[in-house]
C-alpha cells in the first residue's frame, strides 16, 4: 500500500465558490439554493436544450406514458371506495334492479362507485379507457418500432424492456378487468382456471394456489388486486424509468432525410419548443380520454349481476388486447376427424390427461411474444448486421422486415379476430362453423399471402422511388417535340428530396460461410437460407453512376432546366 | 419503368451489411433545406393572430373546468335517478375535455406557431470512450482480486450453494396460498350430488316433477342440498362443478345405449354437467330442433341425443352425464353422482 497524498484534488475556493455568488433575480435565488444543495444546474445544462427529433409517428409512446399516468391517478381514486373482499352481502345502494341481490363486496362497491359516489362512473370509465389506450399505444408504438428498425443496435435492450412493458400491461388489464367480480369477468376467470388446469403436473396445483382451494373460492379477488394495484404497477414504473433512461443515453432515433446522418441529431431542442409540445401532449391525451370517459359507455358491469358459476352470456368478449387469447382457443378443434385430440397418457400410477386442445393454442401465443423479445437479435444474426443504427429505415427500404412484421401482425389479427367469430356470424349471418373455418385456413395461409403481398409492394414502391430520382415527377403535361414525338413532362426533384429517396442501405444476400474447420454448419445454413429470404428480391438504391447518367440524358435531350445543384454536380462530374 | 428498373444489382450503391461502409448515395447529403419562415415570423398580425388564438383555447379550458363543477354540484342526481347520472357524467367528461384539450392545444399552438422553429443540429456522442471501459474492466478486476475469490474456490463453492438455496423459503412460504382441509386433486372427483337428491331450479329452489317437464324444455338445475351450504365461497365452489342441464327430448330422439348408461335417463329426460370440457364456461345455449347445446364462450357445440358428443369447437370431451330418476313423489333425482371429473381437463384426471 502507498502512502495516501492528503493533497487536495479541488482547491478551497473551488469549494467555496458556490457560496460566493450572490444571486440578483428570482430565478437566480431558486436555481442557487437547489443547486448548493443537490447540484441541479448541470442537468440543466445537459438537458435544457437537448435536441429530439420530431415526427407524428414517435408520439405512441407519449400517448402510452401519459395513458398509463392517468390510470394511475384514476384508479388511485377508485381505490378509495373499493372494496376487493369476496365477502357475502346484501346490495342495498340505489340501482334498483339490484337492491336486495346477494352478491360479493367487490361487486357491490363497484356499484356503489359507479351510482352512489358523485363522479364515480366517470373516473370508472376514464380509467378503464385509459387502461385500453395504454396497451393501444404500446402496441402501435412498438408497430412503429418495428417496422421502421428502431430497435437495432443499440437499442436492442430497450426493446426488451418494452416487450415487457406490453406484457406487464396485459396482466395490469386482465387482473384490473376481473376486479369487479360480475358474470363477465368471472368467466374471464374460469376460463384461465380452465387453461391453468391443462398446463402438465403442475397446472392443477397452480390453480389451486391462485383461487386458494377449488375454483372460484373467496381468495382470488383479494389476491389479484393486490397484484393489480401495487405489484404489476410498480413493475411497470420501473420499466418506464428504464425504458426512458435508455432512451436519454441512445439519444432519439430520426427519419432519413437532408441534414441527417449516423452521427448528428436533427430535431427541436428541448426548451422551449420540444417540452410544450409533448407537455401539451399530456393534456390532449387526457382530454381524449375524458371525452370517451364522458361521452361512451365502457364495461357496463351493472348490467351482468354478481358472479355465479352458472350463468354467461351469448356474445361475450374480452378487453381487446386479450381478443387474442381467447380467439386461438376458439380456433382449435377438439378433435380431428373422430380422434380426439384429448388423450390419456398411460403412467404406472394410472394415467394423466393430456388436453391437446387447449395446451397447442398457447404455441402460438408463446411464439409470438418470444418471438417479440428475440426480434432483434434473431434480425441481426440473419442480416449479419452488427453496426449502430441511428438513423430510420423507411419500411419500404427494408422488405424483408415489413413483409415478416405484416405477416405476424395478420397472423396475431387472424387470433384476434376469431375472438369475435360469434359475433361476426351474426352481424352477417354467416353460419359460426364456417366462419371458424374459415379463420382456421386464415390462420396457415394469411401470414404466407401478407408476407408475399408486402413484400411486392415494397418492391414497387422502392422501384417508384428510382423512377422519380432518374426521371423526377410526372407534371401531368404533354410536350410536342420539334419531330412530332409526345412526351410527358417530368419535373425533377430538388436535392433534398432526392436525399431521402437515395439514402439507404440495400444488402445483398450474404451467402452460408464455412467455419474455421472449413464446414458449414447447419445453423449457418439456416442463417443463409433466412437471409435469402430477405434479401433475395432487391431493388438497388440509384447508384451515383446512374444518376448522372440520367442526368445528362436529360440534358442533351430536353429543354427542361435542371435545378442548380443538379447542373453544378453534372459540370463537376465532368471535370 | 423499363431498363431502370432494378438498378444494377452489381452498382457502386450495394452495400454489404457490416462492412460500415456509409457513403455511395447516389448524391451528397446536401445538409439541412433553408429554413422556410412561417407567417407568425414575418408578420405582427399573424403572430397576435396566433397568440388570440391560443388564449382562446385557454379560455375554453376555464369554461371545461366550470363545467365539471357544475356537473358536480348543481346537477343532483337522486338515489337511481340513471337519466341524471347520465346528464352528470357527461357533463363531468365534457368539463375534464375541455379543461385538458384547452391547455392541451393551446400550449401546442404555442409552440407551433410562436416558439422558434428552427431545425438543430446536435452531435450523437459516442457510446461509450476505449479508455472508460479499459478502465472499467481494470476496476472491475481489482475489485475481485481484493475479494479474493478466485483463490478460494471453497469460498466460491459455499456461497454458491448458499444463494440458490437461500430463495427456495420465498417459494415454500406460498404453500399456504391453499389452506383447505380437502388439499389435493381427489376432491375434484366429487361433487355435492349423491344418490336420492333433487334437483332443483335454480335460484328458486323448488323441485321438478318429471310430467311437468314438456318435451323440447330445458331446465337449469342446482342439487337440492346446495342451499345447505351457508359459506358464500364454499358455496359457490360447490355450485361450479354441479349446475346440470336438465332436456327432455322425445324418447325416440336419444340415441339407444347399452351396459349401466341405460338407465341413466327418464322418459326421454336427460341430464347433463353444464360446465364445458373445455376450459369450464357454462354450456348455456340449447337449440331445441336440432337439440345441440352451445357454449357461449368458445362455442364447443355437443349434441344431447348422442350423450353429449362434441360435434364442432374445440372441446375434447363430452359433458358428463348425471345419472337421474324419480323418487316416490315423481320429482327427478340424482342417482349417483357424476361417474367421472366434470369440467376442464386436468393433467391428474386419468
Amino acid at each position: 500500500m502507498s502512502t495516501q497524498s492528503l493533497e487536495p484534488k479541488y482547491t478551497e475556493a473551488q469549494y467555496s465558490e458556490v457560496d460566493q455568488y450572490q444571486p440578483a433575480t428570482r430565478t437566480g435565488r431558486i436555481s442557487n439554493y437547489v443547486d448548493q444543495r443537490v447540484g441541479g444546474t448541470g442537468l440543466v445544462r445537459e438537458f435544457g436544450r437537448k435536441v429530439f427529433p420530431d415526427h407524428w409517428t414517435f408520439m405512441f409512446g407519449e400517448v402510452a406514458l401519459y395513458s398509463f399516468l392517468i390510470t394511475v391517478v384514476s384508479g388511485a381514486f377508485l381505490t378509495f371506495w373499493f372494496d376487493p373482499s369476496m365477502a357475502s352481502t346484501q346490495y342495498e345502494g340505489s340501482y334498483a334492479p339490484m337492491q336486495g341481490v346477494e352478491m360479493s363486496t367487490a361487486y357491490a362497491t363497484a356499484l356503489e362507485l359507479s351510482f352512489d359516489v358523485r363522479g364515480g362512473l366517470f373516473m370508472r370509465q376514464l380509467h378503464h379507457w385509459g387502461a385500453l389506450m395504454f396497451v393501444m399505444a404500446m402496441a402501435v408504438h412498438m408497430l412503429r418500432v418495428f417496422f421502421t428498425g428502431a430497435f437495432r443496435k443499440p437499442r436492442e435492450l430497450n426493446w426488451v424492456v418494452g416487450c415487457a412493458l406490453l406484457v406487464a400491461g396485459l396482466g395490469a388489464g386482465f387482473t384490473g378487468y376481473s376486479l369487479p367480480d360480475e358474470v363477465l369477468s368471472g368467466n374471464g376467470l374460469r376460463i384461465i382456471d380452465g387453461m391453468l388446469k391443462a398446463i402438465p403436473m403442475v397446472g392443477t396445483y397452480i390453480s389451486f394456489f391462485l383461487f386458494g382451494g377449488e375454483f372460484p373460492g373467496d381468495e382470488v379477488i383479494p389476491r389479484l388486486y393486490s397484484l393489480h394495484i401495487f405489484v404489476i404497477p410498480a413493475v411497470i414504473l420501473i420499466l418506464i424509468a428504464v425504458h426512458l433512461f435508455m432512451v436519454v443515453v441512445h439519444k432519439h432515433t430520426q427519419y432519413p432525410g437532408p441534414g441527417r446522418t449516423e452521427r448528428n441529431v436533427v430535431g427541436y431542442p428541448i426548451g422551449p419548443v420540444y417540452a410544450a409540445k409533448a407537455g401539451g401532449f399530456l393534456f390532449v391525451v387526457f382530454g381524449v380520454l375524458a371525452l370517451l370517459a364522458g361521452l361512451f359507455q365502457i364495461n357496463a358491469l351493472w348490467n351482468y349481476g354478481p358472479y355465479d358459476p352458472s350463468p354467461v352470456q351469448a356474445g361475450t368478449q374480452p378487453d381487446w388486447y386479450i381478443g387474442w387469447f381467447d380467439g386461438v382457443l376458439r380456433l382449435m378443434p377438439g378433435s380431428i376427424g373422430d380422434i380426439s385430440l384429448e388423450f390419456v397418457l398411460p403412467t404406472p400410477w394410472g394415467g394423466n390427461s393430456v388436453a391437446l386442445p387447449v395446451l397447442i393454442p398457447m404455441i402460438p401465443i408463446a411464439v409470438l411474444l418470444l418471438g417479440l423479445f428475440v426480434w432483434p437479435f434473431l434480425e441481426a444474426w440473419i442480416t449479419g448486421d452488427k453496426k449502430e443504427h441511428h438513423v430510420l429505415d423507411r419500411p419500404r427500404n427494408a422488405p424483408g422486415r415489413t413483409a415478416f412484421g405484416m405477416a405476424m401482425m395478420v397472423w396475431y389479427f387472424v387470433m384476434w379476430g376469431a375472438a369475435s367469430s360469434d359475433l361476426v356470424a351474426v352481424q352477417f349471418s354467416l353460419s359460426l362453423n364456417d366462419v371458424i373455418i374459415w379463420l382456421r385456413v386464415l390462420f396457415f395461409l394469411g401470414p404466407i399471402l401478407a408476407f408475399i403481398i408486402t413484400k411486392r409492394i415494397c418492391l414497387a414502391l422502392q422501384r417508384k422511388d428510382r423512377e422519380i430520382v432518374l426521371h423526377g415527377n410526372e407534371a401531368g403535361v404533354i410536350e410536342m417535340l420539334p419531330h412530332g414525338e409526345f412526351r410527358e413532362k417530368h419535373n425533377r426533384v430538388n436535392d433534398y428530396e432526392l436525399f431521402t429517396l437515395v439514402a439507404y442501405e440495400s444488402p445483398e444476400v450474404t451467402p452460408a460461410r464455412p467455419n474455421a474447420k472449413g464446414k458449414v454448419s447447419l445453423l449457418e445454413k439456416s442463417r443463409a437460407g433466412l437471409n435469402r429470404v430477405f434479401f433475395e428480391d432487391r431493388v438497388a438504391p440509384v447508384s451515383r453512376e446512374e444518376y448522372l447518367e440520367a442526368l445528362s440524358h436529360d440534358h442533351h435531350e430536353s429543354s427542361a432546366a435542371l435545378p442548380a445543384a443538379a447542373s453544378a454536380q453534372l459540370e463537376s462530374s465532368k471535370h | 419503368m423499363g431498363e431502370h428498373g432494378n438498378g444494377d444489382p452489381q452498382s457502386d450503391a450495394v452495400i454489404r451489411a457490416g462492412e460500415g461502409k456509409s457513403s455511395g448515395h447516389a448524391i451528397d447529403n446536401p445538409g439541412l433545406p433553408p429554413h422556410r419562415p412561417r407567417l407568425a415570423d414575418v408578420d405582427e398580425k399573424a403572430a397576435k393572430r396566433a397568440e388570440r388564438q391560443v388564449s382562446a383555447l385557454f379560455l375554453i379550458s376555464i369554461i371545461g373546468t366550470v363545467m365539471f363543477f357544475v356537473g358536480y354540484f348543481v346537477v343532483g342526481v337522486t338515489a337511481g335517478d340513471l337519466e341524471m347520472l347520465r346528464l352528470q357524467n357527461t357533463l363531468l367528461g365534457l368539463g375534464v375535455a375541455f379543461a385538458m384539450l384547452g391547455i392541451g392545444l393551446g400550449v401546442v399552438q404555442w409552440a407551433r406557431a410562436l416558439m422558434p422553429d428552427h431545425e438543430v443540429i446536435e452531435d450523437r456522442k459516442p457510446l461509450r470512450k476505449e479508455e472508460d471501459r479499459a478502465e472499467a474492466a481494470a476496476t472491475i478486476n481489482e475489485i475481485v482480486d481484493e475479494t479474493q475469490i478466485k483463490r478460494r474456490p471453497l469460498l466460491r463453492n459455499t456461497l454458491i450453494g448458499a444463494a440458490l438455496l437461500a430463495p427456495l423459503p420465498a417459494l415454500v412460504v406460498l404453500r399456504d396460498l391453499d389452506r383447505s382441509e380437502d388439499f389435493g386433486v381427489e376432491r375434484m372427483r366429487h361433487t355435492i350430488w349423491e344418490e336420492g337428491v333433487r334437483l332443483v331450479r335454480d335460484p328458486t329452489g323448488t323441485p321438478i316433477r318429471a310430467a311437468d317437464l314438456t318435451v323440447g324444455s330445458v331446465v337449469h338445475v342446482v342439487p337440492e342440498t346446495l342451499r345447505e351450504i351457508s359459506e358464500h365461497g364454499e358455496r359457490l365452489a360447490a355450485k361450479a362443478k354441479s349446475v346440470v342441464l336438465l332436456i327432455r327430448m322425445q324418447p325416440d330422439d336419444l340415441a339407444p345405449v347399452t351396459g349401466e348408461q341405460e338407465n341413466w335417463t327418464y322418459e326421454g329426460i336427460i341430464a347433463c354437467s353444464k360446465v364445458c370440457t373445455h376450459v369450464g364456461c357454462p354450456v348455456a345455449l340449447y337449440e331445441r330442433q336440432t337439440h345441440h347445446l352451445l357454449c357461449p364462450c368458445h362455442q364447443s357445440t355437443f349434441d344431447a341425443a348422442q350423450q353429449f358428443k362434441v360435434i364442432f369447437g374445440p372441446a375434447g370431451r363430452p359433458l358428463p352425464q348425471l345419472p337421474i330418476t324419480v323418487d316416490d313423489e315423481g320429482f327427478l333425482v340424482a342417482r349417483s353422482d357424476f361417474t367421472e371429473p366434470v369440467g376442464p381437463t386436468y393433467w391428474e384426471r386419468g
